[in-house]
C-alpha cells in the first residue's frame, strides 16, 4: 500500500497562514525514503511549534537513529498553530509529517517526546487531526501505536488513556527494540492484532503499557495498588539508560532548518546525567548516573556537525556543562580550532563559581561580553541547603566580582519560588543578594551602568525526586510572595534600578503541578480543555487557567480535587501514581533525602565522594563514565586551501 | 577584494521561503562550501553580503539577484556550483558573474511575472485584464506595518497580457493538470515606490473586473532587470558586467596608460 503525500492539499492553505516555510519540509540533512521498501514506519513527533520542535536533540537524534536503518522509515511532526489546524479541519487535511507530507495514521509507530506536561493537550490535537481515535482503547489495527516518551514520561499516568505505550530513559537503544518487536509481528501476519503487539512490547520490560496495569483507589481517593491484570507483564517497568556515549555520536546530521527556530546552532551533548543532587531537579535524578563523552569524541562531532550544517555556533549541552572532567580542555581546544572561522561557543547550565567566569571568557575570546548566568535557584543560605544546591553567598559574590571584573555588564540570577520550607524571608533575600552583586559589581568594575537580572520562577514538585512529597505553594501565596521581592527591589534607591526583575505568575505552574503529579483521573481533564479548546498550554498567549479549573469540574464525584494534586504533602506510606515505574532510585533513599531536605542537610556529589546508594547503579547494571583521558584536542589540519 | 553576483531561485515548495529564511539559509551554504568571505568589521563580523529587491514570500521566482564579497579570488563558475550543490533543490544558483560594475540594484527597474490562476478560464482572465488595462488608474488596498495603505497598481503596469496553459511550467504542476481550467497571466511591473506587487495587481484585476480566484494563484518572477520603455523588454541585468573588462585588466590599461 503505497501512501499518497497531503502536500497537494496542504498547499493551497498554506498562502493563508503565518510563516507557511514550517509545513514544507525539505530540511538540509533531512531524509525521504521509499514508503514501500520500509518494514516499520515511525513518525516521531515533538508537540510544541516547529520553531520549538525542530531543534529539539531527542527527536533529531531518534530520527536519524532510526533511519540509519534500511529496514525503517522516521518521518517528523510537529504541531500546526490554530490558523492551519482551522484550515485543515475545513478542508479536511490530516497531521502530516514534514518529510514526505503522508499521513501521521498510515505509519506503524507515532512517538512522541513530552520534555513538559504542558504538551498533553497538543497530544489530543494531533491525534485528532490524524484521524486517529483519542482514547488508545478504541484504537483498531489500522492505527500507529502511540507512544510517549520524554522526561513527562516518567509519569504517563495522566495521559495513559490517550497513549498505548510510554518508554522511560534514553531512547536511542529502546527505540530498535521496539521496532524489531513491530518488524516481528508485522512479518508474522500480526497475529493476535494490535492487544499481541502491545503485549509482545510490554514483555521487554522496557515498555509501560498502560493498559495491562490495573490502579485500584481508597476511599479517601488516594492509590490503593497498581496491578498487572494478566501474566507476563512485568510488575514495575524500567527505564533505558545508553552506555558509553561515544558510541552514540549522534546527532551526526544535524538538520538545518529554513525556517527560523528558537536555538540555531550545532548542539553536542557533552554528557548525560547529573549526580549534583539538587532536590527539586528532575532532570538529574532521572538521568542518572553521568556519563561523559570524551573530549575528543566531542571534537570529532563539532568538527562533523559544522561541515554538515554550516551553523556558526556551537552549543555544548548537559545538565551542568562546566563539571565535565575536561571542560577547560574542551572549552580551550574549541575556540583554538574555530577562531579564524568566528565560531561562537555557548555552554549553557553552569554553576556558580569562579571557574566558570574563566570558561566564560575564554569562549568569549573574541566576542562582546553581554551577560553571564547562574542560577542560586534558592535565596537564603537556609534553603539553598534544603534543595542541596551547594552555593555559599560568598561563593556568588565572588563569582560575580570576577564577572564584573573581567568586562562583562550583566549578570543574570536564576531563583525558585515555593520550595519546600520556603519563607517570606527566604525570598526577600534575594533583593539582598542582588543589591550586594550590584554593589561589588560597581566596586570592581568602577562604573555605575552594570546590571542585575533576577529571574524567578514558580517551583513545581515532580515525580522521582526528593520533593516528590512536598506540598506545592499555591499560585496566591506564591503571587503574594513574588509582589513583597519585587516591592523590596524597586522601593531601592541606591541599586533598585540597577536591578531587573522578572517573574511569571503561580497559575500556569500549578497546572503544570497538576500534570506532573497526576494519576489517570486527570485524563478527563486534559481532555475536557482540548475539547475546550485548550491548545499550546506552554505559551503564554494561548494558556487559560480559567479553561483548566474550568475542566477540573470533571474530577466530580472522585473527592479529589486540583489542590489534592498540587497543594497537598503526601506521606511516606502513600502509593505514589509512578511508583510502578523505575527510574532506578531507591524509594527509601528518597525519602531519607526529602528528610535531610527538611533538615537542612546537604548531600555531596557521588562523583567525587562514596556512593550513597541511590540505588541506580546497581538496579540498571549502570556506572559512572566520567575522564579524565589526558587527551587534548589538537589542530585540524586545514585541507583544500 | 573579489565581489560575485549571483542569481538564484525560489522554486516550488521552497517558494514559501521568507527573505529572512533564505539569508540564513544562504549564509550557513556558504560556510559549508567554505567559501572565503569577506567580512565588515566590528564587534560582532559579517560576511558581506548584498541582496537586492527580494520576491515575497509565497512567490516563486527565476531571477533573483545578490552579491558577495570574498577576501581571495574565486572562479565564479567553481563557486556557484559549490553554492548550489550545497543549497536545498528549489533554491537554485543558476548564475555567477564576476562584478565589473557597480549599480546592480538600481538595474533591476522592472520584473516580468507569470501568474497561473487555477479554475479560472482562459477568457474570463483575458476579459479582465483588458477591463484592468482600459483604466486609468486601479486603487487598491494593501494592509501594511502601518495599518491599510491605498495607492494605484495601474500605472506600474507596462504591460498585461493573458494566455492559455500550452505546457505546465513544472512537473508538480503537471501532477494536478485534472483537465481543469487554468488561466496564465504575464505582466510586466515597473519597480517603484509604492512597490506594486503581483497579489497588488490580482486585487486590482478583483476591484474592476470582480475576478475571482477559488484556488489561491501560483506566481513566478521569471526575470527582472533594465527596463526598456520602447520595446517594454526586460534585459538582463548582469550582461554589462559580462562584457566589462575585467578589474585585473583595467588595472593593467591604467597603469600601462
Amino acid at each position: 500500500m503505497t501512501v499518497e503525500s497531503v502536500f497537494p492539499r496542504l498547499e493551497a492553505l498554506l498562502p493563508h497562514v503565518q510563516k507557511p516555510i514550517q509545513y514544507v519540509g525539505g530540511e538540509l540533512n533531512s531524509t525521504v525514503k521509499e514508503w514501500d521498501a520500509a518494514d516499520v514506519r515511525w513518525a516521531l513527533m515533538y508537540p510544541d511549534a516547529y520553531e520549538v520542535g525542530l531543534p529539539n536533540q531527542g527527536v533529531m537524534i531518534l530520527y536519524e537513529v532510526l533511519n540509519e536503518r534500511e529496514d525503517v522509515l522516521a518521518e517528523r511532526t510537529y504541531s500546526v498553530w490554530p490558523d492551519l489546524e482551522e484550515l485543515m479541519r475545513k478542508h479536511d487535511v490530516p497531521q502530516f509529517t514534514v518529510d514526505a507530507h503522508r499521513p501521521v495514521k498510515a505509519f506503524d509507530v507515532f512517538g512522541v517526546s513530552f520534555s513538559t506536561e504542558l504538551g498533553y493537550t497538543n497530544l489530543l490535537t494531533a491525534l485528532d487531526l490524524a484521524g486517529i481515535p483519542l482514547e488508545a482503547a478504541d484504537r483498531t489495527e489500522d492505527d500507529p501505536v502511540v507512544i510517549a516518551g520524554g522526561h513527562a514520561a516518567f509519569n504517563p499516568e495522566p495521559i495513559a488513556d490517550f497513549v498505548d505505550c510510554a518508554v522511560l530513559g534514553d531512547g536511542e537503544q529502546a527505540v530498535l527494540q521496539i521496532t524489531d518487536v513491530v518488524k516481528a509481528w508485522k512479518a508474522e501476519g500480526r497475529p493476535g492484532g494490535r492487544d499481541e503487539l502491545l503485549f509482545r512490547l510490554a514483555r521487554t520490560g522496557g515498555v509501560y503499557v498502560p493498559r495491562f496495569y490495573d490502579v485500584h483507589y481508597l476511599a479517601d481517593g488516594r492509590i490503593e495498588r497498581v496491578v498487572p491484570n494478566r501474566s507476563g507483564v512485568p510488575w514495575r517497568v524500567t527505564k533505558h539508560t545508553v552506555m558509553d556515549l561515544d558510541e552514540w555520536p549522534y546527532p551526526k546530521q544535524p538538520l538545518v532548518p529554513l525556517a527560523e527556530t528558537v536555538h540555531e546552532r550545532m548542539s553536542v551533548e557533552i554528557f548525560r546525567g547529573c549526580t549534583r543532587g539538587c532536590r527539586f531537579c528532575q532532570a538529574g535524578m532521572i538521568t542518572r548516573p553521568v556519563r561523559e563523552r570524551s573530549i575528543t569524541g566531542i571534537g570529532d562531532m563539532v568538527e562533523k556537525g559544522l561541515k554538515a550544517t554550516g551553523f556558526e555556533e556551537v552549543g555544548l549541552l548537559s545538565l551542568s556543562s562546566a563539571d565535565h572532567t575536561e571542560i577547560g580542555d574542551i572549552a580551550k581546544g574549541l575556540a583554538d580550532r574555530y577562531e579564524e572561522e568566528k565560531i561562537g561557543l555557548s555552554l549553557p547550565s553552569t554553576r556558580v563559581d569562579a571557574f566558570n567566569v574563566d570558561l566564560a571568557n575564554e569562549l568569549t575570546r573574541n566576542g562582546r561580553r553581554s551577560g553571564l548566568t547562574f542560577a542560586p535557584e534558592g535565596g537564603s543560605e537556609r534553603l539553598r541547603k534544603v534543595i542541596n544546591k551547594m552555593v555559599s553567598e560568598e561563593d556568588l559574590i565572588r563569582t560575580v566580582a570576577t564577572a564584573y571584573g573581567n568586562g562583562w555588564r550583566q549578570v543574570k540570577l536564576y531563583f525558585m519560588c515555593g520550595l519546600p520550607t520556603e519563607t517570606d524571608e527566604d525570598v526577600l533575600q534575594i533583593a539582598e543578594m542582588a543589591k550586594k552583586v550590584i554593589a561589588k559589581g560597581r566596586e570592581v568594575s568602577g562604573r555605575n551602568d552594570i546590571r542585575c537580572t533576577v529571574s524567578i520562577g514558580g517551583f513545581v514538585p515532580k515525580p522521582h525526586t526528593p520533593f516528590q512529597w512536598a506540598p506545592q505553594l499555591s499560585s496566591a501565596d506564591t503571587d503574594a510572595r513574588l509582589a513583597k521581592l519585587r516591592d523590596a527591589i524597586r522601593s531601592d534607591k541606591r541599586y533598585g534600578r540597577a536591578i531587573g526583575f522578572r517573574y511569571h505568575d503561580g497559575k500556569p505552574g500549578i497546572v503544570e503541578g497538576l500534570l506532573s503529579r497526576g494519576d489517570r483521573r486527570i485524563g478527563r481533564v486534559i481532555k475536557a480543555v482540548y475539547e475546550d479548546g485548550g491548545r499550546f498550554d506552554g505559551w503564554r498567549e494561548h494558556f487559560s487557567y480559567d479553561r483548566w479549573m474550568r475542566a477540573a469540574g470533571a474530577l466530580a464525584g472522585t473527592g479529589v480535587d486540583v489542590d489534592w494534586y498540587t497543594t497537598r504533602e503526601r506521606g511516606y506510606e502513600e502509593v505514589l501514581p509512578w511508583d510502578h515505574l523505575d527510574s532506578g532510585l531507591d524509594k527509601d533513599w528518597m525519602w531519607e533525602d526529602w528528610q535531610d531536605a527538611l533538615d537542612e542537610v546537604e548531600l555531596d556529589d557521588c562523583r567525587w565522594t562514596p556512593c550513597f546508594d541511590c540505588g541506580v547503579c546497581p538496579s540498571q547494571s549502570t556506572e559512572i563514565q566520567i575522564g579524565p583521558t589526558g587527551k587534548k584536542l589538537l589542530p585540524l589540519t586545514v585541507v583544500n586551501k | 577584494m573579489q565581489r560575485i553576483r549571483l542569481r538564484y531561485t525560489k522554486r516550488g515548495r521552497l517558494r514559501f521561503t521568507s527573505h529572512r529564511d533564505f539569508q540564513r539559509a544562504f549564509e550557513r551554504a556558504l560556510r559549508r562550501s567554505a567559501v572565503p568571505m569577506a567580512y565588515s568589521a566590528g564587534f560582532t563580523p559579517h560576511p558581506k553580503v548584498s541582496y537586492a529587491n527580494a520576491a515575497p514570500t509565497g512567490t516563486a521566482s527565476e531571477a533573483e539577484y545578490l552579491e558577495i564579497a570574498l577576501a581571495e579570488h574565486r572562479d565564479p563558475e567553481e563557486l556557484r556550483a559549490a553554492l548550489d550543490a550545497s543549497l536545498p533543490d528549489g533554491l537554485d544558483i543558476t548564475e555567477a558573474v564576476e562584478a565589473r560594475t557597480s549599480g546592480l540594484a538600481e538595474r533591476l527597474q522592472a520584473s516580468i511575472w507569470e501568474l497561473r490562476l487555477p479554475g479560472v478560464a482562459a477568457a474570463d482572465a483575458a476579459d479582465a485584464v483588458e477591463v484592468f488595462l482600459g483604466r486609468e488608474s486601479v486603487e487598491v488596498e494593501r494592509r501594511t506595518k502601518n495599518g491599510v495603505r491605498s495607492f494605484d497598481t495601474r500605472a506600474a503596469v507596462a504591460s498585461f497580457t493573458a494566455e492559455s496553459p500550452a505546457t505546465p511550467a513544472t512537473s508538480e504542476q503537471a501532477n494536478r493538470s485534472d483537465g481543469a481550467p487554468c488561466a496564465i497571466l504575464r505582466l510586466v511591473v515597473r519597480h517603484q515606490t509604492p512597490a506594486v506587487r503581483p497579489d497588488d495587481v490580482l486585487s486590482g484585476l478583483r476591484a474592476t473586473a470582480d475576478l475571482a480566484t477559488p484556488v489561491p494563484p501560483e506566481v513566478t518572477r521569471l526575470a527582472q532587470g533594465p527596463f526598456d520603455e520602447e520595446t517594454g523588454s526586460v534585459a538582463d541585468p548582469l550582461a554589462s558586467d559580462r562584457t566589462a573588462p575585467s578589474r585585473a585588466a583595467e588595472a593593467q590599461l591604467s597603469g600601462s596608460a
